[in-house]
C-alpha cells in the first residue's frame, strides 16, 4: 500500500478524476448561484432601492400636498376675512343708511305731526274765534241793549257795530295783551 | 511486571528501535485516504474517497444554505437572507463594483460563487467529522484557478482585442525599451504561468498546512494521553495548540476565501481595462 500511495504522493500532481469531480462539482454550485441565488439577489436589492426612493417619493407628495392645502386654507381663510370686513363694512354702512333714513323719516313725521297739531290748532282757534265772536256779539248786543236800555233792533246798524268794535277787538289782540282791559274800556 | 513498567519498556524500545511504536507524525497520506469507490468512465480513473464526499457535502449545504436565503425574498430580509445578502454584498460592492471598477457587476455572480464555494470548502477543514479541507487537495484549488485563467484572458480578448491585449501583457506601456528584454519574459511568465499557479498553490498550501498542524498537535494530545508516563502532564499544551490552531484556522478559511477571490477580482480588472 505504501509503495502504491508513493506513486501518487506529489500533492503538485492531482489525479484526472478529482480535477474532473472538482470541475463539475464547483459548475453545479455556479449554476445554482448564477442562474437563481444572484438574481434573486439582485431582485431584493433594485425593489429595496425601489421602496427606499418609492417611500420617499410618497413622503414628498405628501409634504407638498400638505403644504399644497395650507397655502389654499390660508389663501381661503384671508379671502373669507376679507369677505366677513365686507360684509361688516357693508353692514355698518347699510346700518348708518337705515339710521339715517329712519332719523329723516322721524323727522318727516314729526314734521308732519307738528303741522298737523299747528293746523288743527289754526282750525280750532278760527272756529273758537268764529264761535266767540257770535256768542260776543251777540253777548255784546244784548248786554249793551240791557245797559242802554234802547233796542237796537235795527240789524244794519247792529251789524255795524259789531263789526266795528271785533276790528277793534282784533286790532288790540294783535297789538299786545291786556285786550280784555282794552276792549272793557273800549266799551264803557 | 506492573503496566507502567510495561509501557516505560515499551517507550525505551520505541526510542531503541528508531520510531516504529513512537509518536507517528501525520504524513502526507492524510490527504490519500482509501478509495470508498473505484471506477473507470471514459478512460479516466474516479476514486471517490471520504474527501470527495466531504466536497460534496459542503458544497451541497452552501448551496442549499444559499438557496433557503433566497426562497422567500422580502424587502426585509430574515436572519439567513440578511447573511446572505451580506456575503453577496460583500463580493459585489466590495470586490466587482469596487475592485473591477464600472463594468464588474456582471463578474459578481461568478466571483460570489468562488468565493462561497472556497469558503465552504476551507471551512469542512475544522468542521467535526470532517476535520479536513477539499482544498488541501491540490486538484480543487487548480480546477478554480485554471477556470480564473481562462476568464480572464478571454474577458481580455474579448474587451481589448487578441493584438492589443498580448502586445500589452509582452511590453508594458511606459517601460523603457532596454529594459524589455528582462520585463517581457517576467510579464508573460507571470501574466500567463505564475499567476494561476500562485492562486492554486496559495490556497491548497494554506489548507493542507492548516491541517498539518492541526494534525500535530490533536495526534500529539492523543499520543500523550495513551503513551502512559509522566508525559501526560505535556498532554494539554498540546491540546491548548490545537485549539489555538483551529482558531488561526478559522482566520485561514475566511481569509484565504477572501484573499482568491479578491486577486481573481485584480486580474480580471487588468482584462477589462486596457494597461495604462
Amino acid at each position: 500500500m505504501n509503495i502504491l500511495a508513493a506513486e501518487s504522493s506529489n500533492p503538485l500532481l492531482p489525479p484526472v478524476g478529482e480535477i474532473v469531480v472538482g470541475t463539475i462539482t464547483f459548475a453545479i454550485l455556479c449554476f445554482v448561484m448564477i442562474k437563481y441565488v444572484v438574481p434573486r439577489f439582485e431582485q431584493v436589492f433594485v425593489a429595496r432601492r425601489e421602496a427606499i426612493e418609492g417611500g420617499i417619493e410618497r413622503a414628498e407628495a405628501m409634504q407638498a400636498e400638505a403644504k399644497a392645502s395650507l397655502e389654499q386654507y390660508r389663501a381661503q381663510l384671508a379671502e373669507a376675512r376679507g369677505e366677513a370686513a365686507q360684509i361688516r363694512d357693508a353692514a355698518r354702512a347699510e346700518g348708518q343708511q337705515i339710521l339715517e333714513e329712519l332719523r329723516a323719516q322721524a323727522q318727516e313725521e314729526s314734521a308732519r305731526i307738528v303741522a298737523r297739531g299747528e293746523e288743527q290748532l289754526a282750525a280750532q282757534r278760527q272756529q273758537i274765534v268764529h264761535e266767540l265772536r257770535g256768542q260776543i256779539g251777540t253777548l255784546a248786543v244784548d248786554l249793551a241793549g240791557r245797559v242802554v236800555g234802547e233796542s237796537l233792533a235795527d240789524d244794519a246798524r247792529r251789524s255795524g257795530i259789531v263789526d266795528r268794535f271785533l276790528a277793534e277787538l282784533d286790532g288790540m289782540a294783535t297789538s299786545g295783551d291786556g285786550r280784555g282791559a282794552t276792549v272793557a274800556e273800549s266799551n264803557r | 511486571m506492573t503496566s507502567s513498567a510495561s509501557a516505560l519498556a515499551s517507550v525505551l524500545a520505541a526510542e531503541g528501535s528508531g520510531g516504529d511504536d513512537g509518536f507517528q507524525a501525520p504524513t502526507v497520506e492524510e490527504f490519500y485516504p482509501e478509495p470508498i469507490a473505484e471506477f473507470d468512465l471514459l478512460g479516466i480513473a474516479f476514486e471517490i474517497t471520504r474527501i470527495t464526499l466531504i466536497l460534496w457535502i459542503a458544497t451541497a449545504v452552501m448551496i442549499a444554505l444559499m438557496v433557503a436565503a433566497v426562497r422567500k425574498p422580502s424587502i426585509v430580509p430574515g436572519k439567513l437572507q440578511f447573511i446572505g445578502e451580506s456575503g453577496y454584498s460583500l463580493i459585489r460592492d466590495g470586490m466587482a463594483r469596487d475592485v473591477i471598477g464600472p463594468k464588474g457587476l456582471p463578474f459578481a455572480p461568478f466571483l460570489a460563487s468562488l468565493f462561497f464555494f472556497i469558503l465552504a470548502n476551507n471551512a469542512m477543514s475544522i468542521i467535526p467529522f470532517a476535520q479536513i479541507s477539499p482544498m488541501s487537495k491540490f486538484a480543487f484549488p487548480l480546477v478554480l484557478a485554471v477556470i480564473v485563467w481562462v476568464l480572464y484572458n478571454w474577458v481580455g480578448i474579448r474587451e481589448q482585442g487578441a493584438g492589443r491585449y498580448f502586445k500589452d501583457a509582452a511590453i508594458p506601456p511606459g517601460v523603457p525599451v532596454g529594459a524589455l528584454i528582462l520585463v517581457t519574459p517576467i510579464e508573460l511568465l507571470q501574466v500567463f504561468v505564475i499567476r494561476p499557479f500562485t492562486l492554486a498553490v496559495r490556497l491548497f498550501a494554506n489548507m493542507f498546512a492548516g491541517h498539518m498542524l492541526l494534525a500535530v498537535f490533536a495526534l500529539g494530545t492523543v499520543y500523550l494521553l495513551n503513551v502512559g508516563n509522566f508525559s501526560i502532564i505535556f498532554a494539554p499544551f498540546s491540546f491548548l495548540m490545537a485549539l489555538a490552531m483551529t482558531f488561526f484556522e478559522l482566520l485561514v478559511i475566511v481569509l484565504q476565501a477572501y484573499v482568491f477571490t479578491v486577486l481573481t477580482a485584480t486580474y480580471l480588472n487588468g482584462a477589462v481595462e486596457p494597461a495604462h
